[in-house]
Formats: C-alpha cells, sequence, structure tokens
C-alpha cells in the first residue's frame, strides 16, 4: 500500500492553516503570561510582610520616563512591521531603531534606579522580602526587555547590511508580538510595583 | 449508527452458558480481593497487640469518629461505582472477546450514541454532589466546632525530631509524650491544640483520635480531641521534615481526670536538690548540655532540645526512638547517633566516669 | 517494499562508521529520531529510578532493618519521585508525541525542529545535572550528596539553613533546565498540531491521540511554568540570599506548597492524558470499532485539562486551610471524576459489541482500565477532605499514585511500546515474551501496590526510613517488596525482548495491526521524510475509508 492512494484528486477548497510562527509565539507567551503571574502574585502577597525597612514607600519612585518610552515602543515597532509590509525597508529601519532606543533608554534607566536603591537607600535582593520580591519581578522584566533588545540589535545589523528584505515581515511581526507582550506586562509590574506596593 | 455486519451465530443456549459462568468468575474475582484483603487484616491483626494498631478503623474520638462514618460511605459508593464499572468491563471483555473461527469480518462500527452518553455524564453529577455535600457537613462539623468552658490547652511545637508540648494554662512543659484526661459526655473536657513549628513543616496524626494537621513555621493550626477511652494511643510525625522524620513518634496519653491532675501536680513540681548526684549535675551544668535543655529550678534553661525537668517520667526517650531506661539513657548521652542518627544532638565525647554521673543525675529527674 | 527496504537501509547503515552514526543522532534534528532517544533515555531512567525504589523496599522489608543509613534512604526517596516524574514518565511521553504527532497528523516534522532538538537536550541535561548531584552535592562535610528533601521539595527544608552543601541546588537547577525543556516541547505540540495537518485533517478530524497531546501541549505551557518560577526562586533564595521561603524573614512555607501543586496537580494529567491517548488509539483498532463518543471525548479532555487548574489545593488539605476552602476544593477534586469517568465509559462503549483482540497492546490495555478505575476511586477517597486528613501523608497516597502511574500510565505505555515498536522499528514483538511480560508485570504490580493501601490505613507515614514492630505494618510491607522484586523481573523481560526482536523479530511490514491511522500508510520504520507524497484525509479514520471502499467513515461522521 502506498500513501500515493491519498492524494487529493477532486478539486477542493484551498487547505489553510494557521502560521506556526505565530502560533508558536502565542504558546510562548502563554507559558510566559504563567511565570509571570507566579511573580506577581508572590508580590503582592508579600506586600507589606517584611519583617524589617526599607518599605516601597521610603524608596520607590514613580518612573515615569521610563514607561512612557517603554509604550511607545510598542507603537514604534507596530510602525516598522507595518513598514515592512509595504516593502519600505528604509522606514523600517528607522522605526526599528527607534523601537531599540526607547527600549534602551528604558533598560539604562531601571539599572540607575537599582544603583541608587542599592548604593543610595541600601536595598539588596537579601535586604528584606520587599528586596527579594522587588528585584526578582522587576528583573525578571528587564531580563525579557534585554532579551528583546538583544534581538532587536540583531535585526538591526541585518538592515544596516541590507539583509532585511519585505518576506521577513512575518517574522518581525512574530517578533513584535513578544514586544507587546513584555509591554504589558510592565503594565502589570508598574501598577502592582509602585502603585499598589506603594 | 451504520448497519451491522452480520449477527452471531451464536445459539441461545450456548449464550445463556456462557453468561452463568461468566457471572461466577466476575464474582469470584470481584470476592477475591477484597476477601483477601479482609482476611488477611483480620488475621494479621493478632499477632500484634490491637491496642498497637495506630489503625483509622477504630477511633477514640469525636473527630476522628465522624472521619469514620464520611469514610465508610465514600468506601460505600466507591465500592457500588467498582462494581459496576468492573463488571461491565469483565463482561465485555468475556463477550465480545474474537472466538476462533471467526468469519474475519469486522463488526458493527458504532461511533456513539447521545442517549447513553448523556446518561454516563449526569449520574456521576449526582454522585459527585451527595459526595460534595456529605463531606462539606464533616468537614464544617470537625474544623468549626466551639470551644466548650472545660477545654484542655495545650501548644504543640514541632522541632527537628521532636514534639515540645506546652500547657499555657496549666504551666506545664513536656516532651514527645502528650497527656490528656479522658472526656465524657457528661463533663466534656476535650483538648484544643495549637500546632507550631520551630523549624521545618510537621504533622500531627494521631489516627485513632483525629486526622493529621500540619505544623508549619510562621502560621499556627489548630486541632481538637476528645478522647474517652485510658489508655496510650500511638502516632508519629506525618509530613516529612528531615533526616529523621521516621523516628518522630508521638504518644498520647489518655488518663482518667484523676490521674491526669496527679500528673499535672508531679510536671509542676521543681528538681529537688539531691546531693549524691553533684557530680553528675556539675558536668551536665559545665557542658553544653544547659545549652540546649531546660530543668526547672536550675540554671539549665535552653529550649533547643527537649525538656528534661521530668525526663523519668517518660517511658521513652528521643520521641519514641528508644525506651527509657538506663542503658539507653547512658547509650544516648554517649552517642545519640547510635539511636537515632541524624538526630540534632551532638555526642558530648564524655569518658565513663563522667558518663556514669551524668546518667546518674538524670535518673534523679522524675 | 518495506522488508527489502529495510535490508537495504540496514546495509546502507552499518556500512557507514560507527562515529558518524552517533555524530548524525546527536545533531538530529528529526522528530523519529528525537522520539526514540526521548524514549530510550527515558527508559535509562526507568531502570536507574527503579534500582533506587528497590533500594527502598530492601530496607522497608522488616522494621529497623538497617540495609541503608537514613539519609541515604531519604536521597533514594528523593531520587526515585524526582526522576521517575521528570526524567522517566515525561521524556517518554514526549518521545511517544515527537514521534507520532506528525505521522499521525500527515505531517512530515515537528513545526519547529531545532527547537525540538533544543528541548530533548535540555532534558537529558537536566537529567544529567541531577545525577550529577552524586559527584558535586557535597559542598560542606557531612552535607551529603544527592538531594533529600523529597519530591515537593517543601519549605523551609531547601533553605540554606536546613539543606547544607549543593544538593538542593542541583536538584532546582535540574528542574529549572528540564522544564525549560518541556515548555519548549509544548510549544512545539501545540504549533505542529495546530499548523502542520495534511489537507483535510480538521481538527474534527485529527486522531484522538493528537487531539490529547495538543491538550498536553496547552497544559504544559500553563504548568511547567509556574514550577519554573518557583525554582527561580528558590534560586533567588539559595544563590542570592532572597527570602520567598525563608520563614525566618517572614516568608511564607505555604506560598511554595501552592506555588508546587499548581504545577503538580495539572502535571499529573500531563501524565496521564498522553496514557489515555495510547488507550484511545489501541482500544478501537483491538476492537475492531471506532471510537465511541469521538467529540464528547475531546471534550471531557478539555474539561478535564481546565478542572486541573483549580484542585491544586487537594495535595493541602492538612496546612489548615478554612473549612470553606477545603469545601472548594473538595468540589473540584471530586468533579472532576464525571469528564475522567466519561472517557472510562467511552471505551467500554468501543470494546462493547466489538471483536475483541487479545493481543499483548490490548492486553496492557484492559490492565489500565482496571487499574485506572481503582485508581481514581482511591483519588475520590483522598479527595473527600475529612477522609484524607486520615490518608494524606499515609502509604495510602502512595499507593493510590502509583496505582495511577505505574497501574495506569506505565500499563498504558507498555501497551504503546507493544503497539508501535513495529512501526519504529520495522519488526514485531515477541508475543510470547510479552505476554510473559504483562502477566508478571500484572503479579508483581498487584502484589506492590494493593497491599500498599493497607499499611496506609493502619497509620504508617511514607517516607520513613524505618519503621516500629508491632503496629501491624510488617506483613504488608514484606508482600509489598516481593511485589517489587516481580515487577523488575517483568521489566527486564521487557528490555530483553526490546533488544531481542530488534534483530529477530518478524518483519512487521506497513501495517501489521490492520489499524486505521496515517502512520500505518508509511513504510516502517518510516523513511525520512515521513511520507513521499502528503496524504489527504476524509475522515478520521482515513486507512478504513481506502481499505472499505464500499463503506467508508466520511459518509457518516
Ligand atoms: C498521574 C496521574 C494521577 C491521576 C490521573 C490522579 C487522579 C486523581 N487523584 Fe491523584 N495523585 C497523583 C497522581 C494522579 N492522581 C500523585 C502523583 C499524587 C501524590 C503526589 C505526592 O504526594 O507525592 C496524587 C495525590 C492525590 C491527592 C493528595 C493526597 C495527599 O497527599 O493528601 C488527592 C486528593 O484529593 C488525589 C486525588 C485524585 C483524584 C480525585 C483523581 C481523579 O482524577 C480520579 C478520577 C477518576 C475516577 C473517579 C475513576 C473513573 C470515574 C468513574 C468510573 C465515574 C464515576 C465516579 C464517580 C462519580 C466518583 N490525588
Ligand atoms: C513515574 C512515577 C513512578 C514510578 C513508575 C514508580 C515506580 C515504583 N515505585 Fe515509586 N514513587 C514515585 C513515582 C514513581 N514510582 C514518586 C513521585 C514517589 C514519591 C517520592 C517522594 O515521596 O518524594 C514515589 C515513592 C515511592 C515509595 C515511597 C517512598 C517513601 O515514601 O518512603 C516507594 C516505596 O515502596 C516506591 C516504590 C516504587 C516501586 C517498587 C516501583 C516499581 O514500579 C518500579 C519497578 C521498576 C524497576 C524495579 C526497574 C527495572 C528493573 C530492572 C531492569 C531489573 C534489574 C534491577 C534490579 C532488581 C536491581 N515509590
Ligand atoms: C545542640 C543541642 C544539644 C545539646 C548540647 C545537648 N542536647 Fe540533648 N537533645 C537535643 C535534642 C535536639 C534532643 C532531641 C533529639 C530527638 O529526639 O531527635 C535531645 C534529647 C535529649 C534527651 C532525650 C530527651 C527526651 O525526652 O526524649 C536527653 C536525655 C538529652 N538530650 C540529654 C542531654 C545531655 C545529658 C546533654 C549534655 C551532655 C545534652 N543532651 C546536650 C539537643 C542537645
Ligand atoms: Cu517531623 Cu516529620
Ligand atoms: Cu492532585
Amino acid at each position: 500500500m502506498s500513501s500515493a492512494a491519498y492524494t487529493r484528486t477532486t478539486a477542493e477548497p484551498e487547505w489553510v492553516l494557521p502560521s506556526r510562527g505565530r502560533v508558536g509565539m502565542f504558546s510562548l507567551i502563554g507559558a510566559e503570561s504563567a511565570v509571570f503571574t507566579i511573580f506577581v502574585v508572590a508580590y503582592i502577597f508579600y506586600i507589606g510582610k517584611s519583617v524589617a525597612g526599607p518599605t516601597p514607600a521610603d524608596v520607590l519612585e514613580l518612573p515615569i520616563l521610563s514607561t512612557i518610552c517603554l509604550l511607545s515602543s510598542s507603537l514604534t515597532i507596530h510602525l516598522a512591521v507595518r513598514a515592512l509590509h509595504q516593502a519600505k525597508v528604509g522606514a523600517f529601519g528607522l522605526w526599528w531603531f527607534v523601537t531599540m532606543a526607547l527600549g534602551t533608554i528604558f533598560l539604562v534607566s531601571t539599572g540607575r534606579e537599582w544603583h541608587h536603591l542599592i548604593y543610595d537607600k541600601g536595598l539588596t535582593v537579601s535586604t528584606n522580602l520587599f528586596g527579594t520580591t522587588y528585584y526578582s519581578l522587576v528583573g525578571l522584566h528587564a531580563f525579557h526587555v534585554t532579551v528583546g533588545l538583544l534581538i532587536i540589535a540583531l535585526a538591526m545589523v541585518f538592515t544596516l547590511f541590507r539583509k532585511v528584505k519585505p518576506e521577513h515581515g512575518e517574522r518581525a511581526e512574530v517578533f513584535s508580538l513578544y514586544w507587546h507582550f513584555v509591554d504589558v506586562v510592565w503594565v502589570i509590574v508598574f501598577t502592582v510595583v509602585y502603585i499598589i506596593g506603594r | 449508527m451504520r448497519k451491522a455486519s452480520t449477527a452471531d451465530a451464536d445459539s441461545e443456549v450456548r449464550q445463556a452458558r456462557q453468561v452463568r459462568s461468566l457471572a461466577r468468575e466476575v464474582a469470584a474475582i470481584a470476592a477475591l480481593l477484597p476477601g483477601v484483603l479482609l482476611a488477611a487484616t483480620l488475621c494479621f491483626g493478632a499477632p500484634a497487640d490491637p491496642s498497637q494498631i495506630p489503625s483509622i478503623f477504630r477511633p477514640q474520638s469525636t473527630p476522628a469518629n465522624s472521619i469514620l462514618h464520611l469514610s465508610l460511605l465514600v468506601l460505600a459508593i466507591t465500592g457500588a461505582i467498582f462494581a459496576v464499572v468492573f463488571s461491565l468491563l469483565a463482561y465485555s471483555v468475556r463477550k465480545f472477546r474474537q472466538r476462533d473461527g471467526d468469519d474475519g469480518r469486522e463488526p458493527a462500527q458504532v461511533y456513539g450514541s447521545n442517549q447513553v452518553e448523556l446518561a454516563w455524564t449526569v449520574i456521576p453529577i449526582l454522585i459527585v454532589l451527595v459526595l460534595f455535600l456529605a463531606t462539606a457537613r464533616v468537614i464544617h462539623s470537625i474544623q468549626d466546632a466551639p470551644k466548650p468552658a472545660g477545654a484542655i490547652e495545650v501548644i504543640a511545637i514541632g522541632h527537628q525530631f521532636w514534639w515540645e508540648f506546652r500547657y499555657p494554662t496549666l504551666g506545664v512543659v513536656t516532651a514527645n509524650e502528650l497527656h490528656v484526661p479522658a472526656s465524657n459526655p457528661a463533663n466534656s473536657t476535650p483538648t484544643f491544640l495549637t500546632l507550631l513549628s520551630a523549624d521545618t513543616d510537621h504533622s500531627f496524626w494521631v489516627p485513632q483520635l483525629a486526622g493529621k494537621t500540619d505544623l508549619i513555621p510562621n502560621r499556627s493550626n489548630h486541632i481538637w480531641i476528645d478522647p474517652q477511652e485510658t489508655g496510650v494511643y500511638l502516632g508519629q510525625c506525618a509530613q516529612y521534615c528531615g533526616t529523621q522524620h521516621a523516628k518522630m513518634l508521638l504518644r498520647v496519653y489518655v488518663d482518667s481526670p484523676q490521674q491526669f491532675d496527679e500528673w499535672v501536680r508531679e510536671q509542676k513540681r521543681l528538681w529537688v536538690s539531691n546531693d549524691t548526684v553533684a557530680e553528675g549535675r556539675r558536668i551536665f551544668e559545665t557542658t553544653a548540655c544547659v545549652n540546649c535543655h531546660a530543668v526547672a529550678g536550675t540554671v539549665a534553661d535552653g529550649r533547643f532540645g527537649p525538656d528534661l525537668t521530668h525526663l523519668m517520667s517518660r517511658d521513652t526517650i528521643a520521641a519514641g526512638a528508644a525506651p527509657n531506661t538506663r542503658e539507653n539513657l547512658r547509650a544516648w548521652i554517649e552517642q545519640p547517633d547510635s539511636i537515632k542518627p541524624g538526630s540534632l544532638m551532638p555526642a558530648m565525647q564524655l569518658n565513663e566516669k563522667d558518663l556514669e554521673a551524668l546518667t546518674d543525675y538524670l535518673e534523679t529527674l522524675r | 517494499m518495506s522488508s527489502e527496504s529495510i535490508a537495504l537501509g540496514t546495509v546502507i547503515e552499518s556500512a557507514r562508521p560507527i562515529g558518524e552514526r552517533l555524530h548524525d543522532w546527536v545533531v538530529t534534528v528529526d522528530h523519529k529520531k528525537l522520539g526514540i532517544l526521548y524514549i530510550l533515555y527515558a527508559l535509562f531512567f526507568l531502570v536507574v529510578a527503579g534500582i533506587e525504589a528497590i533500594i527502598m523496599r530492601i530496607q522497608l522489608i522488616v522494621p529497623h532493618n538497617h540495609f541503608v543509613s537514613p539519609q541515604t534512604f531519604n536521597r533514594m526517596m528523593t531520587m526515585h519521585g524526582t526522576t521517575m516524574i521528570f526524567f522517566m514518565v515525561m521524556p517518554i511521553l514526549f518521545g511517544f508525541g515527537t514521534y507520532l504527532i506528525p505521522l499521525m497528523i500527515g505531517a512530515r516534522d515537528m513545526a519547529f525542529p531545532r527547537l525540538n532538538a533544543f528541548s530533548f537536550w535540555m532534558t537529558a541535561f537536566g537529567g544529567l545535572l541531577l545525577y550529577f548531584s552524586f559527584i558535586g552535592g557535597n559542598g560542606l562535610y557531612g552535607a551529603g550528596t544527592a538531594p533529600d528533601v523529597g519530591w515537593w521539595a517543601y519549605a523551609p527544608l531547601t533553605s540554606r539553613a536546613f539543606s547544607v552543601g549543593h544538593s538542593t541546588d542541583f536538584w532546582t537547577l535540574a528542574l529549572l533546565v528540564s522544564g525549560i525543556g518541556s515548555i519548549g516541547a509544548g510549544v512545539n505540540f501545540i504549533a505542529t498540531i495546530l499548523c502542520m495537518r495534511c489537507p483535510g485533517m480538521t481538527l474534527g478530524k485529527m486522531p484522538l491521540l493528537a487531539w490529547l497531546n495538543l491538550v498536553v501541549g496547552g497544559m504544559v505551557i500553563f504548568c511547567i511554568s509556574p514550577l519554573t518560577a518557583a525554582q527561580i526562586m528558590l534560586c533567588i533564595d539559595r544563590y542570592l540570599g532572597g527570602h520567598f521561603f525563608d520563614t525566618q524573614a517572614g516568608g511564607s512555607a505555604v506560598l511554595w506548597m501552592h506555588f508546587f501543586w499548581i504545577f503538580g496537580h495539572p502535571e499529573v494529567y500531563i501524565l496521564v492524558v498522553p496514557a489515555f491517548a495510547f488507550v484511545s488509539e489501541i482500544v478501537p483498532v483491538f476492537s475492531r470499532k471506532p471510537i465511541f463518543g469521538y467529540p464528547i471525548m475531546v471534550a471531557a479532555t478539555i474539561a478535564i485539562g481546565f478542572i486541573s487548574f483549580s484542585v491544586w489545593a487537594h495535595h493541602m488539605f492538612t496546612v489548615g486551610m478554612s473549612a470553606y476552602g477545603n469545601s472548594f476544593f473538595v468540589f473540584t477534586t471530586v468533579a472532576i471524576a464525571v469528564p475522567t469517568g466519561i472517557k472510562i465509559f467511552n471505551w467500554l462503549g468501543t470494546m462493547w459489541g466489538g471483536k475483541i483482540l487479545l493481543r499483548v497492546p490490548m492486553l496492557f490495555c484492559i490492565g489500565f482500565l482496571f487499574q485506572f478505575l481503582i485508581a481514581g476511586l482511591t483519588g475520590i477517597m483522598l479527595g473527600t477532605a475529612p477522609f484524607n486528613w486520615q490518608l494524606s501523608g499515609s502509604y495510602f497516597v502512595v499507593a493510590h499514585f502509583h496505582y495511577v502511574i505505574v497501574g495506569g500510565i506505565v500499563f498504558a505505555l507498555f501497551g504503546a511500546f507493544y503497539y508501535w515498536y513495529p512501526k519504529m522499528s520495522g519488526r514485531m514483538c515477541n508475543e510470547t515474551l510479552g505476554k510473559w511480560h504483562f502477566w508478571l508485570f500484572l503479579i508483581g504490580f498487584h502484589l506492590t501496590f494493593d497491599f500498599m493501601h493497607i499499611p496506609g490505613i493502619l497509620g504508617m507515614p511514607r517516607r520513613i526510613y524505618t519503621y516500629e514492630p508491632g503496629r501491624g505494618w510488617e506483613l504488608w510491607n514484606l508482600i509489598v517488596t516481593i511485589g517489587a522484586f516481580f515487577q523488575a523481573a517483568a521489566i527486564l523481560v521487557f528490555v530483553v525482548n526490546l533488544l531481542w526482536s530488534l534483530r529477530k523479530g518478524e518483519p512487521a511490514g506497513n501495517d501489521p495491526w490492520d489499524a486505521w491511522t496515517l502512520e500505518w500508510s508509511t513504510s516502517s520504520p518510516p523513511p525520512d521524510y515521513d511520507f513521499a507524497t502528503t496524504p489527504v484525509v476524509r475522515s478520521r479514520r482515513p486507512l478504513w475509508d481506502l481499505k472499505h471502499p464500499e463503506d467508508p467513515d466520511w459518509k457518516y461522521e
């Protein structure tokens, strides 16, 4: 018996399946959101349970600027992807670069915040429960931003070497899903850490 | 549904015979398993002293009793489900087995049936509801029981591999062997325990008195018991807590009210100094012993190990790991690992003479 | 075509130098090779963790035995549990999934072949890390070697204060690493099943195995990741001095329990759903009927998937939740009996009115049905909280879950081995040895795990390296230990059968069982590209349609 017996004989409607890139990315995002959920739950659970100071109210300041940067980078990456779909590689490169710059600003300001907390306020992971949960949650998010930025930087290099073609639009779009996800997580982290937790 | 390929050619007689022999077989198998288990339980109960078997089927206190009642209901329901489903399984394997001389044709291809499927969805839902309601009732009756005025209060603290019991209202501290008065319906004196932990998780489990509840650091849990028969009830730590989780045994002495009062009086006595063991006492108080152990009325006030004020009033040492005899005490102090490898008491490297003197001293702690 | 081309294939294969062939396996991204790697890797760990179980059983054969020290026993207990769950059952199920899914949905490979290889090697690396603890685990004098905190590693036993040395570090890293591999496998399963189906195979026409693995994929991504998160926290505690689970600094021991069981309970369904998948493929073929009630089978599986995320605290009935909390989890726990029962009844419905062929795969499936029924019912007993207050933490629980895992999952696995071995190797497994394997394992299983319930009822806690005489536990422990040796013998027969049949087994041909799903339409073993031409299907049983052109399935579905 050979499998040839199954080749289609009659004309049937076209067989379309979802794109595996998207499905894969959505699954990954599902898994990541479960990871973040656990960290957020731990953060909320331990609000106010530290046995020693400093408390969030003592040391945290609202990171408004970096938040604006990160959130607007969602818009710019969207514009970049749209440009690529429309085969405007130049515009793509521009928006892509802006995204990278905004992400970098975010990371740098997180770094400065941490520096301030560690050296001026004496808050480290092992200081108290607040320190532990704060650095873990914000750090986990920052780690995701870093990974995203590395990928963006790689794609930027390809763009500079003129290796990016309109047919890569699908890939850029799949990646942009990840970037949007990281932004959404920041909204939650921001709310929990800087608003509820303070 | 689809058409049948062919009807089976079995004659009626043969079928009837088959069904009968099948029924016998099913009955035999179904009876065998629980039968064997039951028979074995019964005859094996014999060599051991039955009162030493901490079986959940011989409850001696209200919580354990109401649990048993629920358990019997659950066992009956699950037993019935088992009987039905198992019979169906055995029947279909017997009945629909391919015989020798089969014509090789495929049987009727049936894809499903909405009515049947609905039935076997709805019936289990009903059973689930019954189970849930019965269970919720028992949960509330045990967990939300009010505390009567005559209740005895005990704080039980789990330590790595031993139990500390404090009676805050009676001013008594002891270890490993919990004494409680028998309670009778007319004058109910249940014991309410607050469960705490000094290090890792433990679990308080005396099957004949109540279900288990964990002792967790940073958290206080509560259980109660109201045993009615005097005697000793055995249990042990039921939550893995480290190397010697196995030898964190637990004994509950249910005394008559008079015995209990007597016991409390004894426990409140301080140590009376006794010159014949002055040397042993000196060793005890100059070696590290006092860092970990307390003897009321002396300088020893450590809390890391069991309170030794009335050591000799206990039947066992080291959380039931050995009977409380002179040889065992001596062996324990010389090398705790010989009795309980991995216990947190260090060997003190004493010489023979000091060991003797120290043991003499311990033996006066009655 | 098959036997000739296999023979040819073997000749060409063996003509190539061994190093080159090994290299092929190491760098492979082919789903069939990776599947087999997963399976072999898991079989190795079955024997390792089985030997650990035997060591525990020898220690427990009589009270106050001195076969091993308490420390060694606790390590064996932890390693046995961890290995069996994470490095035996999970990989072996992923292995079957990786091997079978593309073949059954008519695809040439998984959606992400390189991710597939990555997942396997992460899992493999995790296992190595865990076992490296035997060498690298003793950071401090006397701190010992392998982890000894139990497979749930409850806090604060895992904190540095109570677990000195590095054994717990290896434990947590091993699960972190292999967890990432598992998430990769979950993502891959989902993407493959949703995006790689051959033309005509709508979701409603997929084999049940594909459906069930889709559900498993979904459960993996949502339930392994909490474990990963919890392990990250534990690492932060242990390496960076954090306080997540440090009860001295206000941390909570109960939080870890919640995190662990939010993973732990769905996990056990991740283990059992692929076993359901095997049974759902094997029972119809050996009853010569299509699966009874396909849509409701799918619905029940999805229901199990969802409900299983709401029952985790039934592992925590003894931690002192409120009466309402306890009642809630009792409800969800017993509710899961409904969809599970539907599955059992539908398998019975499939057998009903069929022509049941008692070949070895089917024998194992019948064993599965029988044992899973009992195991589920003991689960119900555990699920009624007050009963659980007595049974939890006792040998009754140990008996319950071995009943599901060994009596259910491992039986279904063995069934799957006998069923798909011809496809993977091109040769049939020996039927006589198979029957020996079945009966020996059945006897061993029942000796071991039937009698394990009793000491639990008589008050014997689990995880104890020794016990007191005179409590009525001796006889049962003796029988249980004897049973374990029967199981070992059976597994020995199984391994011998696998090896023997590889060389001497009868050539299988494409379709030895006269089955209906796509994997049987290609040669055994399948060629690298799986299918010469992409198949097209019109029903759930494409090969039935082909064999019965006068009466095809698609007319009825
Ligand atoms: C691997 C698979 C697996 C499966 C499928 C199950 C299935 C179930 N398990 Fe089990 N379980 C484990 C693996 C598994 N378990 C493990 C590994 C542990 C212990 C971990 C550890 O502590 O180390 C454990 C522990 C465990 C506990 C905690 C015990 C404790 O430590 O205190 C509980 C408590 O509720 C429980 C309950 C259940 C229930 C209700 C089911 C249900 O899904 C069963 C449903 C099936 C049926 C009920 C039978 C068929 C149904 C019918 C015939 C319909 C009619 C029936 C009714 C209406 C009742 N299990
Ligand atoms: C996939 C899961 C799985 C499987 C298959 C098994 C299989 C077995 N398990 Fe295990 N077990 C667990 C998962 C599993 N277990 C878990 C999760 C725990 C809890 C751990 C914890 O508490 O943290 C546990 C705990 C556990 C305990 C309780 C330990 C304790 O609480 O103190 C015991 C005790 O009897 C036990 C026994 C066995 C036996 C006899 C088998 C047998 O079925 C094994 C049979 C296999 C073999 C024997 C290997 C093959 C043999 C050969 C190739 C022959 C040559 C070998 C020799 C005889 C030397 N297991
Ligand atoms: C580092 C702390 C420590 C020191 C020092 C120590 N012990 Fe202990 N001791 C313990 C602990 C902990 C236990 C409980 C062990 C167990 O049951 O697992 C114990 C148990 C005992 C018991 C049994 C008590 C009972 O009721 O079961 C005796 C008797 C005892 N110790 C005597 C001594 C003597 C005598 C010394 C000094 C020579 C000493 N201990 C020094 C910690 C210590
Ligand atoms: Cu204490 Cu186990
Ligand atoms: Cu569970």
